[in-house]
């Protein structure tokens, strides 16, 4: 042993090899025997131990109102909290004074998924959602367009309520 | 003499294919067990509970880039695996899998070659199998496949004696060296681990190192080496790498069932080694081989998914200091005591005879284990120096 090195003198139950082998063995085997952890994901998306949280915030979600119009009235604030600067709003205005989105996009990739957006909305229109699968087979598929996202089915995130940290 | 060819064509082809697909099946049950001891799943997704992943990793490796490395020798490289792969298959030739088979020609053993010198082949042929791994660790010209070759030859060197020497007991008791002999010995009396549990034990250890199985792996050793030996090896080369080892799994489980735990016997019955041969012992007999051939190499993955790998110089001190010695000693009083029973009172192999080795043999264990359990050879986290 090197030379300062203070070598603790351990009883032969500690410092045993056949001792901890055998324990060793003993644990994995019954290891081998218990309830599996393993989720199997495509199929299983949620087990009685995990599910995906309610404030989850995932890509967005546009809800409408009862004419399948959306509920945006391009007042501009998300635009203006988001700070990622995800979101394109271009407003419009019809004959009878209701404004509306011309061009309503948001790049999914720029987004930090803060929720923000959702949070200022006075509209309750944007929204974040529960929600994690996002393939695509190209970058450009991860611009949302306000059709798709009023398209969206997906369950929308509670977030985070002050009244109620632990979400009961 | 057609007969003759015949039979051992179909022989060859039959144990071949079953220990090929022994090999694969064993490759996803180590992955699984792995898993299970982890507490996951494991590969489950090919086929039915995943009975398929081994053909689809058999796949992947034909269909992979093989690649050589620049300053590799050439030859060499490609020898190495063949080297491996041989002697591996070789080994399983004179390992009796069954009670003879009748058939319409005549009566088969079920054997591929029942060599009189059966033992002895089997040293020698497993002996070859380090040269695959030398040669490939030389060939590949990398420092790590190099340090993993010289790693495994110094290592099954080592262990190759202590393996040789714990059999000399079995052959001492058996008094033959042709496996067929050394089961039908068992059969009479009790299963070689009872007089000779001592010998099985350094047997055990000896072939987890032959094997270059955990605790033992070190000339693979992933953390340190980069894979060792096969670190420059892809493709085909590397499964073959692969399948060797695996097969080297099989065939010491195999002799170990063969050599203590009384081969294709079936226990607490002389239905199976007496009177006519029939088909169905064949099947019943070789079911309990193939049983008694699982548990070994369940016993494997479980080692290996338990235990750390050692220290270099613990490895050897294990290998030289303790496993050697013990068997030299053993050897010399197993053989005293082999004499005093023939010779002096006159007994033949039975049950008696096996019992009073057998108490010898407890009385050795306990010695041993509590000589073992002082920590002095292969020691925690207290050196040698302070012990």
């Amino acid at each position: 042993m090197a030379i300062g090195v203070k070598v603790m003198k351990r009883p032969t139950k500690q410092t045993s090899y056949l001792r901890a082998t055998l324990k060793g063995m003993a644990l994995t085997f019954s290891h081998l025997l218990r309830p599996k952890v393993t989720m199997q994901y495509p199929e299983e998306k949620s087990s009685k131990d995990w599910t995906l949280s309610s404030r989850w915030r995932g890509t967005h979600r546009m809800l409408t109102d009862e004419q399948g119009r959306a509920k945006c009235v391009a007042c501009g604030l998300c635009p203006q909290i988001c700070p990622a600067n995800c979101i394109k709003l271009v407003p419009g205005e019809d004959e009878e004074g209701h404004r509306y989105p011309l061009i309503y996009e948001i790049d999914e990739f720029r987004c930090i998924f803060c929720g923000y957006c959702q949070e200022v909305c006075p509209e309750e229109a944007i929204h974040v959602g529960v929600h994690y699968e996002n393939s695509e087979y190209s970058r450009d598929r991860f611009v949302y367009d306000l059709e798709r996202l009023t398209a969206q089915t997906h369950p929308v995130s509670t977030l985070w309520d002050p009244s109620d940290p632990k979400g009961e | 003499m057609t007969f003759f060819l015949v039979s051992s064509a179909i022989k060859v082809f039959v144990v071949f294919n079953l220990i090929m697909v022994g090999v694969a099946l064993l490759t996803l049950l180590e992955r699984r067990v792995c898993a299970w001891m982890q507490d996951r799943l494991g590969p489950n997704r090919v086929g039915p509970q995943g009975i398929l992943q081994p053909a689809a990793d058999g796949l992947k490796n034909f269909l992979k880039e093989e690649t050589s490395p620049a300053m590799a020798d050439k030859a060499l490289f490609t020898l190495a695996p063949i080297v491996s792969f041989v002697p591996a298959l070789l080994t399983f030739g004179v390992i009796p899998f069954a009670s003879p088979l009748p058939t319409k020609w005549g009566v088969v053993p079920m054997v591929v070659a029942d060599l009189p010198v059966g033992f002895l082949y089997i040293l020698a042929i497993s002996s070859l199998g380090v040269y695959g791994i030398v040669l490939a660790g030389w060939s590949s010209n990398n420092k790590y496949a190099l340090l993993g070759g010289l790693r495994a030859s110094a290592q099954m060197i080592s262990y190759e004696i202590a393996l040789g020497m714990s059999t000399v007991a079995v052959l001492l008791l058996a008094g033959n060296v042709t496996l067929s002999q050394v089961i039908a010995q068992q059969q009479q009396g009790l299963w070689f681990v009872i007089p000779l549990t001592l010998a099985f034990i350094i047997f055990f250890i000896s072939a987890l190192a032959e094997t270059n199985r955990l605790p033992f792996d070190l000339p693979e050793a992933e953390g340190e080496l980069i894979a060792g030996y096969h670190t420059e090896y892809s493709s085909m080369k590397f499964s073959m790498f692969y399948i060797a080892e695996y097969s080297n799994m099989v065939t010491a489980s195999a002799l170990m069932a063969t050599l203590f735990f009384g081969g294709w016997d079936i226990p607490l019955t002389s239905w199976d080694s007496t009177g006519e041969p029939t088909v169905v012992k064949t099947l019943a007999t070789m079911a309990v081989f193939g049983l008694k051939t699982f548990s070994f190499l369940f016993t494997y993955i479980w080692v290996r998914w338990t235990l750390p790998r050692f220290r270099y110089d613990q490895l050897m001190a294990l290998g030289w200091k303790v496993l050697l010695p013990l068997a030299l000693v053993y050897i010399t009083m197993i053989a005293a005591a082999i004499w005093y029973f023939r010779v002096q009172l006159g007994w033949t192999y039975g049950p008696g005879m096996a019992a009073a080795l057998g108490g010898l043999n407890l009385i050795l264990l306990i010695a041993v284990v509590w000589w073992l359990d002082r920590g002095r050879i292969v020691s925690g986290s207290m050196p040698q120096e302070a012990a």
